[in-house]
């Protein structure tokens, strides 16, 4: 297939292995900050192809993961009402509360559908307009944009039954976090190509300076994130920290303003709790007050509600990279992706259920 | 103490994890771990008997000198209608090759319906008419049948249930038991058509696409594999849970370890392009008239050869083999040369976020 299959080519992934072997020198541990890479890097087997002493470790950027479980209640306390039609993207439906996930409750009566876009959601809204439509908006900056686009559509059309359940987390505050954790030890980032696509990658630039650093905005494909980790190594092989660009056929340095614009008109930022973290300043977008009567915790009630996370399961240090999934002693026995304890093993994008999955050759018998 | 199995007046408890799933949901019929834990422990457990130990897409039953292979399945496709078929051709279809996983020759075929109030006549008898014209592609006669209406709502139009009756040949043993190591794995066509053109006609996703579902009766190829002489030691259909599935399964009853290389896989481009954008893969995506079989590696080149005969077969393949282990693991060799192991998803994919 053609734009996919040149960044697979096994022939060229091997070079790429062979350069990073030879210009390793020392232990690294890089951090893939998107769920995607981290995808990837398991289904590809793309770890395997890396030197010993470099290690990548799974950072905290799947939106699924980290939409912490006051949110998730909340989702569902809202989808169970009578008249709502609840709107969301497929995988937030197997995420578990306290209790159930949103499947559970579309299996007890509840009209939970799955969209593709927040448009439809919109849609979905002008042709039922007797009934409460949500859309559940989760996700980092590159949702962002689609999801701004549905309220100022909503807006225009004059919809009175449209709401966003808002859970929007930004990257840059995230990377920041994992670099102020006392005994950090990630040495450098690939950051998340297709946020940067949205943004650009000029906020990066304060972090690698502050920080000593290297981050390498890095794409998808086996070729991309290879090329990405061989970018990092260099650097730090060499002792520089800054901010470069892997995946220039797609992100530009402003990154794209008419879709930047949009987020501003709409939303603003807030602190943001994090599931396996806890709350991050000014990690997350929520709605400015223009459009704040299309805020679905408003419309329904649920702004003072809170929850604490169980101590119990070890994805905030699988999310700060100061832990790998098969050290947990929950992971493949009590912890599964049927039975996830927390963020990391809810979404296939997970760190742990990525390695459950494609990686399980150490895991517990079921 | 009371024992929860003797609780409830002398019924033993559900095994099935109530504290987890007090309700049905979707995922037990997705063709993953649930519905196979909802099998397990729901049914085997209550219906055990050695029938069903045999764990096939249909069971053979041994009468005198007769031996005949069993099978029923229910169809709830939406919608109705899509490219490539409808549920009554798909009715058909599925049965008739669940009978061919055994070897059977397909004979005879029993269809329920359960119809909405309000459902056009001229919709049903559309689907009939294609049930009839795959009835008769397939040489199989439809000779007993049943009939129910439920209350406006309370259906999707139609649901359909055919079960089905085949002779096996005295010669034939074929089964998930049968697999040897050093088998050679031989897909029949390309995969996943079928399930992205229903999702694309379903969801509205407006992929501008002239795909359409594979579905197709697929027993004259295994019966063609089986006139010429090939060793066959199984097949395996690949609907619901697509080629993962199936080979996990083979492997988990088989207790052994098979190997794929993702490269040899076939897969439309179309359908490659549907599943990127949507974060799904195709190896978990469901097919109609697709199937695998396991035989010996010396056969396998002639086994392509005659099924790539049929247009049906065109695009068959060897796609792995059966290793010399004992783990009952499928792993796959990753198009950059680096193997993982194959998992069997929970319940449906669903679409992810980005």
């Amino acid at each position: 297939m053609k734009f996919v299959d040149e960044y697979r080519d096994r022939e060229r992934s091997l070079q790429l292995s062979r350069k990073l072997h030879s210009i390793t020198t020392h232990p690294w541990r890089i951090m893939e900050v998107c769920g995607g890479q981290t995808h990837a890097i398991v289904k590809f087997g793309i770890d395997r192809l890396l030197p010993d002493q470099v290690q990548l470790v799974h950072g905290p950027g799947c939106p699924v993961c980290v939409t912490p479980l006051e949110i998730i209640e909340k989702s569902q306390e809202i989808a169970a009402r009578p008249n709502v039609i609840f709107c969301s993207f497929g995988d937030m439906l197997r995420v578990p509360g306290q209790t159930r996930d949103l499947l559970a409750v579309k299996a007890s009566g509840a009209d939970v559908r799955i969209v593709y876009s927040p448009l439809d959601a919109v849609r979905i809204a002008s042709e039922n307009p007797h009934r409460e439509v949500v859309f559940f908006a989760v996700g980092f900056e590159t949702t962002a944009p689609a999801n701004a686009l549905a309220v100022i559509q909503a807006d225009s059309l004059g919809l009175q039954n449209f709401s966003l359940l808002v859970s929007h987390v930004l990257v840059p505050p995230a990377i920041e976090a994992v670099l102020d954790t006392p005994n950090n030890r990630v040495q450098g980032f690939l950051a998340a190509g297709h946020v940067c696509t949205v943004m650009g990658y000029a906020e990066y630039e304060p972090l690698a300076e502050k920080y000593r650093v290297p981050i390498v905005v890095t794409g998808f494909e086996p070729i991309d994130i290879l090329q990405g980790v061989l970018m990092c190594v260099s650097q730090l092989e060499s002792g520089r920290a800054e901010v470069e660009n892997q995946y220039s056929r797609s992100v530009r340095p402003e990154g794209n303003r008419e879709a930047v614009a949009m987020i501003r008109r709409v939303f603003r930022v807030i602190p943001r709790k994090w599931r396996g973290v806890g709350e991050i300043p000014c990690s997350g977008l929520g709605l400015n007050d223009e459009f704040a009567r299309f805020d679905a915790e408003v419309r329904f009630g649920t702004t003072e509600f809170t929850l604490d996370e169980p101590s119990e399961c070890i994805s905030g240090e699988i999310l700060r990279g100061l832990r790998k999934p098969p050290e947990c002693p929950a992971f493949g026995t009590h912890c599964t992706p049927e039975h996830p304890l927390g963020a990391t093993m809810v979404s296939s994008e997970g760190a742990c259920a990525a390695y459950y999955r494609y990686r399980n050759f150490e895991r517990g018998t079921e | 103490m009371t024992d929860p199995k003797k609780a409830a007046g002398g019924l033993s408890a559900c095994p099935v994890p109530i504290a987890d799933y007090p309700e049905v949901l979707l995922a037990h019929g997705g063709g993953g771990r649930l519905m196979h834990q909802l099998i397990e422990k729901m049914f085997v457990s209550n219906f055990d008997n050695s029938f069903l130990q045999q764990r096939h897409d249909s069971t053979r039953l041994e009468l005198g000198d007769c031996r005949l292979a069993f099978t029923t399945d229910s169809f709830v496709v939406r919608p109705l209608f899509f490219p490539g078929g409808n549920i009554g051709s798909l009715a058909i279809h599925g049965t008739v090759n669940d009978l061919a996983m055994s070897g059977a020759r397909p004979l005879f075929l029993s269809a329920g319906f359960i119809l909405e109030e309000g459902l056009p006549m001229e919709t049903l008898w559309k689907i009939v008419s294609s049930m009839a014209a795959a009835a008769q592609e397939a040489g199989v006669q439809i000779v007993t049948g049943d009939t129910k209406v439920v209350d406006r709502g309370k259906g999707d139009g139609v649901y359909i249930n055919t079960s089905g009756i085949g002779l096996i040949d005295a010669s034939v043993n074929i089964g998930p038991a049968q697999v040897r190591d050093g088998d050679a794995v031989i897909v029949s066509g390309d995969l996943g058509r079928h399930g992205i053109a229903i999702m694309n006609a379903r969801e509205s996703l407006g992929l501008e696409t002239s795909l359409e579902s594979d579905s197709a009766c697929v027993s004259q190829l295994t019966l063609r594999l089986l006139e010429e002489g090939i060793d066959v030691h199984c097949f395996r259909d690949l609907t619901r849970g697509g080629l993962a599935s199936s080979l996990i399964e083979i492997a988990e009853t088989s207790g052994r370890h098979i190997e794929i290389d993702e490269e040899r896989v076939p897969v439309l481009d179309q359908v490659r392009g549907a599943c990127e954008i949507l974060g799904l893969d195709p190896f978990y995506i469901a097919n109609e008239g697709r199937f695998v079989t396991f035989l010996p590696e010396s056969e396998a080149a002639r086994a392509v050869e005659i099924l790539r005969e049929s247009p049906l077969g065109a695009d068959a393949t060897v796609i792995g083999r059966v290793a010399d282990s004992r783990d009952n693991l499928v792993t796959v060799r990753s198009v950059i040369g680096v193997r993982r192991i194959l998992d069997m998803i929970s319940g449906e994919q669903l679409p992810r976020i980005c």
